[in-house]
């Protein structure tokens, strides 16, 4: 059986993890090697790491940091921020990333998406989406979650993947540092109208709310950052919660 | 013992290295033909398009001589793919070590690709000594191998080929080098091969 996917995210500035509450008020929380390895041995499945400040400043991601990652940790990670053409994503997979996130750049520049699928394969791309719900209805941002785009949540999220996406991580803004829940509806609609792996994010801040992402929102994965760098919560704790509840996880 | 990884235009081929490294065990990543013929155990791993690395294999000698190697090879994900007859992925054929067909998912309800941990069972091989049926594995694909020789199988959309077994050739589906501790074990089943 699939297990469902428990994947820490750490975001990084500087080299080191922080984690804002709705993207704002950044805070310390480590050394990311040492994290990552901690998770891998908590149980983690996958790890993603986040360059939170990259688009912004114009920033790469280090792929001497992705490099020291690779070197120390047993399990699949994905490599974001500051992806914005062909030889970034190169350098970083060269640096032993198995995948990469593109958020900003493919929203500005979506054939990028079929770029790295057609050279690295479809498996290689993570489509991260950071949508905000208002109107009545989720519309894309870019930039860290700054910069409003025309595009609404679906609609780009089915052209990520008709382009080449091989999962999409949708991050609810609305949802994200609330501690309140994932955004169950939306990660069900992209799941269901998705024939590629839906990673869910922002707002976890109970196990109940990775029950509620898996068993509502049907989502194939599920993210979170301050709730483990905190040890508020052992993953190893929260598969167990799952498995009891009847989630197919890697125990 | 000399470990030689090959060296093709696949990607996280360093990832295996990597690992091995981890482990105590120091490799060398070539396409020297020498290099491959002469070391104790050779991998073949990697990620990305087989009718694209098939070429390049076809280019560069490479498909000759890992048919001819004599000494332990195991190959990893696209390597097993490749291993096999024919794959549906660009319409190619492969070494034909296997005897083994390597198709794509298709399906309306399940994700594709195929990504994350599954289990493996019908453990019937030296490689799983030690690993428990119903073990979870890494994986990370959109096409599997079916046919003759399997030594493991998992369970996505339909069994399939999780491991493939010839001879001297042993391959598997999944990412050992991504499997913590279970991947790390395989690896050194094969080491000890």
């Amino acid at each position: 059986m699939l297990a469902k996917r428990i994947i820490p995210c750490l975001d990084i500035r500087d080299g080191r993890t922080v984690k804002g509450v709705n993207f704002e008020g950044l805070r310390d929380a480590g050394d990311p090697v040492e994290l990552g390895k901690e998770y891998s041995r908590q149980g983690a499945d996958e790890l993603v790491f986040l360059d939170i400040t990259a688009t912004h400043e114009g920033r790469k991601t280090f792929a001497a940091l992705v490099k020291r990652i690779a070197q120390h940790i047993s399990i699949p990670f994905t490599v974001g921020g500051g992806i914005n053409e062909l030889t970034d994503v190169a350098a970083l997979l060269e640096a032993g990333a198995d995948k990469v996130s593109v958020n900003s750049a493919a929203l500005q520049n979506p054939a990028l998406i079929e770029q790295i699928a057609a050279h690295f394969g479809n498996q290689v791309v993570v489509c991260a989406i950071d949508a905000k719900w208002e109107d009545n209805k989720w519309m894309c941002y870019r930039s860290g979650g700054r910069i409003r785009t025309q595009k609404p949540l679906l609609d780009w999220a089915t052209e990520a993947v008709e382009r080449g996406a091989g999962e999409i991580l949708f991050t609810s803004m609305n949802h994200d540092g609330t501690r309140n829940g994932f955004a169950n509806q939306a990660l069900a609609m992209l799941s269901e109208r998705l024939s590629v792996p839906i990673i869910a994010s922002g707002g976890a801040g109970s196990m109940q709310h990775f029950y509620d992402a898996f068993a509502i929102g049907l989502a194939d994965a599920a993210l979170a950052a301050s709730l483990f760098h905190f040890k508020e919560l052992e993953i190893v704790t929260l598969k167990k919660f799952l498995a009891e509840k009847g989630i197919v996880v890697r125990l | 013992m000399s470990v030689a990884i090959v060296k093709y235009n696949a990607g996280n081929i360093c990832s295996v290295q990597n690992a091995l490294r981890r482990m105590g065990c120091q490799s060398q990543v070539t396409d020297d033909p020498h290099a491959l013929q002469t070391a104790d155990k050779v991998i073949f791993p990697g990620v990305g398009e087989a009718s694209t690395a098939m070429r390049y294999l076809q280019e560069h000698g490479l498909d000759v001589l890992i048919k001819s190697l004599q000494q332990p090879v195991l190959g990893i994900c696209i390597g097993l793919q490749l291993m096999c007859r024919h794959s549906q992925e660009g319409d190619v054929d492969g070494l034909g070590i296997f005897d083994a067909q390597v198709k794509r998912f298709e399906s309306a309800v399940h994700k594709i690709p195929h990504i994350g941990w599954n289990t493996i069972h019908n453990l019937s091989s030296p490689l799983f000594k030690g690993i428990n049926e119903d073990t979870f594995v890494y994986y990370v694909h959109s096409y599997y191998a079916t046919g003759t020789g399997v030594i493991a199988t998992t369970n996505y959309i339909h069994p399939y080929a999780a491991a493939l077994h010839k001879n001297n050739f042993y391959a598997v589906q999944f990412h050992p080098e991504k499997s913590a501790d279970v991947g790390e074990t395989v690896l050194k089943n094969f080491l000890a091969l």
